[in-house]
């Protein structure tokens, strides 16, 4: 018989980033007694790595800037597919979120007249990502720790959730998981549960995510019953670091070019002005003096094309490499030496002049960076309700980059941190009502806890069977070469199959070593949540057949009208089997179809 | 490509040994690309941490040639490579496996810690505050929390009864942090003199020294705070005049019972 400790709590939230810091704050300041359950150390999430900022329409710097324009910029840059409800709640309330992180002891930087300085990004109208420097998630990440500290939540730290437990009725009761430090297995039990575990880019070969991303809330919600929708909407950010190639993936921050830099390829053209789509016209500089006027004066001139949405300036990106004018490393330059002073770079972007200082032994206040596309931010996940974050399993909420919806099919940068803010507190606020409300028990079978004891064990007790390195590498190589930026149905149907013949060699992974901090035997019980994971985004981006977003695929390069209208719904269905069935996005009132005109503010 | 033999630490609470893998280095690598490639081909059950591989989130701390380095910024090629590279885990803390060591006294200063009270907001529900005035806390907030100037604080590397009753160099940049910042109303000088242990440090500077923030740990935060203390507890007139400019600070007491108390802790909100 395994052996396992339970507790009981009345809202248990699985992931310490962001989003599940802020979920447990509300959770607790309602006085429920809520608990966090986290892979790594409490403040080392994800979040921590966030750089630019966190957009909010405060209007510090622009005073024309409000929630519409946020609404706007959110759904445009989305390519339509966002879900309308949540673009609306984040743009209205994510003032609100910053400067209750202010109550709560954050110092962000200033403007001249002493309110909260903005910094310019990508797809936003207007200066709107609220900042510290160029290290605003660790800003965030440490508010809301204190603050998590000061109420006295409790905190279950280096502890990985296995699987989510429902009662006989089918609501979500419990988690099963294990200590990492001790290999102790633990089961929570509680009358409402919370995913945030962000995302899913560990299983890319270049990527901006920890070991942490292994997508471990989507595949405990899809194996719940959940619903998950356009897991195959997948950011690639523009810049990511391709030299020293130990370091290939590391993100350079938008904050970059907001603040200035310029793209250009080995032959020293500033190539963004010939990528310029047709949607984006209207508000983009078509030459250099206007792109350079643009920094002092937004209402006069048009943006410059570096800060057209990630999805744009990634495929450009691609197109120039393609086309044979990249650098000595596969990517293109990125300049700011040339067009900021060396105190303002240093001032503005501290750690990304640390960073390429000390890694790849480059000045960025003297050369330009050589940078490419890396697998960045999943914007498809849990399917919730706008405004509760329940999922579409009772008792399950989710929020952060593990949730759906509000980003279509590309995120505007800076616009992750606030949704980890506002809707965060909602799912807080979500799973604290549903607690308080819950009348059924939380009762959990002992059977089924034993069973997944004993399946994640299965690996230490094996022996002689494969490496789980060496399959994490080989289904990180098939997600890179046929699931990446630019995909073909060919392609994805052979990654398919590829990611199938990686299922069936998971029965036979075997570690050695102890059940206490065992690196080898984590990877092992991460592996099924990144093949579930990796098997949704790619049946995804063989059903949408159109270019949308994030989502690019060379057999059918246009956006289709009436896919942009449609959420591909993932799940398991009764057989076990997993489906995608298209279903139509939520209609959005027409007051605020009247918004995404352009001049409607 | 360079060969190297690591020189890596294996074991855990009962003891262990060091164990040599000898392997080669590419252009550019780090010592955590190294430790990985280990975990990946030889030694599966390795026992790091690491997380974002950039210097950030302050997870990969361990002793590289006997002094505390992040793995993931320390270059290989800046190690001399005829000897073994010695890594081994931070000394100050309990051994869990390998190289990751128990940190929890680190989180539980952290908690003893008089939380965060602002003053009232304006009338527009905002705070004002400017640049000049929150730089001050900018630089103690730039703390990853890596905790290797804890490791390297011979107060607690070399006694550990002192754990006790002394809080560390991490927290004295906190204590100083709050102790700066513009809106806060707590008043935590008494509780870092008596119980915080601020005493204990000689200003030896090692804290400073190993900071991959570059952090002023003694100058701008530990010296100041030894004059702070001083003045709160020897100098009633300097004391009293710090009490009626700064009315709403609270005494260590009514600061210590702030965190536990529902009541409080809902009035920060
Ligand atoms: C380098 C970088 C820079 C970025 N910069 C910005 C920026 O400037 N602005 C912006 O808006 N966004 C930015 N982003 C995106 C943003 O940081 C992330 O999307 C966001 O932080 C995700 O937060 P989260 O709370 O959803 O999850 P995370 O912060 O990823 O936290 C996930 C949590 O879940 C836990 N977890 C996962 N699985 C399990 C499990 N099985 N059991 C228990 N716990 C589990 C983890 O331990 C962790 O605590 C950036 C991302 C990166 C990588
Ligand atoms: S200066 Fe003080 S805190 Fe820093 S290492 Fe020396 S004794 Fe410790
Ligand atoms: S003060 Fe510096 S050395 Fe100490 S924990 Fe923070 S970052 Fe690390
Ligand atoms: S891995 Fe984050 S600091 Fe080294």
């Amino acid at each position: 018989m395994a052996e396992y400790e339970q507790i009981d709590f009345d809202v248990v939230v699985i992931g310490a980033g962001g989003a599940g810091l802020r979920a447990a704050i509300e959770a607790k300041q309602r006085g429920l007694r809520a608990a966090i359950v986290c892979k790594s150390l409490l403040g080392k999430a994800h979040t921590v790595m966030a750089e630019g900022g966190a957009a909010a329409a405060m209007g510090n710097v622009w005073s024309e800037d409000n929630w519409k324009v946020h609404f706007r910029d959110t759904i445009r840059g989305g390519k339509m597919l966002g879900n309308w409800r949540m673009a609306q709640l984040h743009a209205q309330e994510s003032p609100d979120r910053i400067h209750e992180l202010e109550a709560w002891g954050a110092l962000f930087d200033r403007t001249n007249d002493g309110r909260i300085h903005q910094r310019d990004f990508g797809g936003h109208r207007y200066a709107r990502l609220a900042h510290v420097g160029d290290r605003t998630g660790l800003e965030l990440i440490r508010t809301l720790q204190q603050r998590a500290v000061a109420l006295d939540i409790d905190v279950f730290m280096e502890t990985k959730i296995l699987r989510l437990l429902k009662n006989p009725s089918g609501e979500v009761s419990g988690a099963v998981g294990y200590h990492r430090p001790t290999g102790k297995m633990m089961v929570f039990t509680a009358k409402s549960f919370v995913l945030a575990t962000g995302g899913i880019g560990r299983s890319w070969k270049y990527s901006t995510n920890s070991w942490e991303s292994t997508g471990d809330g989507h595949a405990l919600a899809l194996w719940a019953g959940a619903d998950l929708i356009d897991m195959e909407c997948l950011q690639f950010h523009p810049t990511g670091m391709v030299w020293p190639l130990s370091v290939r993936g590391l993100l350079v921050t938008e904050g970059v070019r907001g603040d200035g830099g310029i793209l250009r390829n080995s032959e020293g053209q500033r190539f963004m002005f010939n990528y310029i789509p047709e949607v984006f016209a209207a508000e983009t500089a078509d030459n250099e003096a206007e792109a350079d006027r643009w920094y002092e004066d937004h209402i006069n001139n048009r943006r410059p094309p570096e800060l057209l949405p990630r999805d744009e300036v990634a495929r450009s990106i691609n197109a120039e490499v393609k086309a044979g004018r990249g650098g000595p490393h596969g990517g293109v330059y990125l300049d700011i030496a040339s067009r900021r002073s060396s105190e303002f770079i240093q001032r503005q972007l501290p750690s990304m002049y640390h960073q390429f200082k000390e890694l790849a032994g480059v000045d960025i206040t003297k050369e330009a960076m050589e940078v490419g596309p890396t697998c960045h931010y999943i914007m498809g996940g849990i399917r919730v309700e706008p405004d509760t974050a329940a999922s579409t399993v009772p008792g399950l909420f989710a929020a952060g980059e593990v949730a759906g919806g509000l980003h279509g099919a590309n995120r505007l940068g800076g616009n992750s941190l606030s949704d980890l803010l506002v809707f965060g507190r909602r799912a807080g606020m979500g799973a604290s009502d549903y607690a308080e409300s819950r009348t059924s028990v939380t009762t959990v079978d002992s059977t089924e806890i034993e069973r997944i004891i004993d399946e994640a064990r299965a690996p230490l007790a094996r022996e002689g069977g494969e490496n789980p390195y060496d399959l994490q590498r080989d289904l990180q190589e098939t997600m890179q070469n046929l699931v990446g930026i630019i995909r073909t149905g060919s392609e994805l149907t052979q990654a398919l199959s590829e990611i199938d013949a990686l299922k069936e060699r998971v029965p036979n992974v075997s570690v050695n070593g102890g059940i206490a901090y065992n690196p080898g035997w984590n990877l092992a019980t991460d592996l099924p949540s990144m093949l579930s994971v990796c098997t949704m985004v790619t049946m995804g981006a063989i059903e949408r057949k159109e270019s949308r977003g994030g989502h690019t695929r060379d057999d059918f390069p246009k956006a289709d009208p009436a896919l942009g209208k449609i959420n591909f719904v993932q799940r398991i269905n009764g057989s076990g089997e997993c489906v995608v069935t298209p279903e139509p996005l939520p209609e959005m009132p027409d007051e605020l179809k009247a918004l995404l005109e352009e001049g409607a503010h | 490509m360079a060969e190297v033999v690591m020189r890596i630490w294996r074991g855990d609470s009962e003891g262990g040994e060091f164990q040599d893998f000898p392997t080669q280095v590419s252009e550019g690598e780090v010592v955590l690309d190294v430790v990985h490639r280990i975990q990946a081909e030889d030694a599966p059950d390795l026992a790091c941490r690491w997380n974002c591989k950039a210097g950030k989130c302050g997870s990969c701390s361990a002793e590289i040639n006997g002094l505390p380095h992040l793995m993931c910024m320390t270059r290989m090629d800046t190690l001399p490579t005829e000897e073994p590279v010695v890594i081994a885990p931070m000394k100050t803390f309990p051994i869990i496996r390998d190289l990751v060591t128990d940190v929890s006294f680190n989180y539980e200063m952290a908690r003893r810690l008089p939380p965060f009270a602002p003053k009232e907001p304006g009338p527009d529900g905002t705070y004002r505050m400017q640049q000049i005035d929150v730089e001050r806390g900018q630089e103690f907030r730039k703390c990853i929390e890596c905790f290797m100037c804890q490791d390297i604080c011979h107060v607690i590397r070399d006694h550990e009864e002192n754990k006790e009753h002394y809080a560390g160099p991490r927290l004295f940049i906190r204590y100083m942090e709050l102790e700066s910042h513009p809106l806060d109303t707590n008043d935590r000088r008494e509780l870092l003199r008596e119980e915080m242990g601020l005493g204990y440090c000689n200003i030896t500077k090692c804290c400073t020294e190993v900071c991959p923030e570059h952090i002023k740990i003694t100058d701008n935060a530990i010296i100041p705070l030894k004059e702070r203390v001083v003045d709160a507890s020897y100098d009633p007139v300097a004391w009293l005049g710090r009490k009626i400019l700064r009315r709403t600070k609270k005494t260590a007491t009514e600061a210590a019972n702030y965190r536990t108390d529902p009541k409080t802790v809902k009035a920060s909100q």
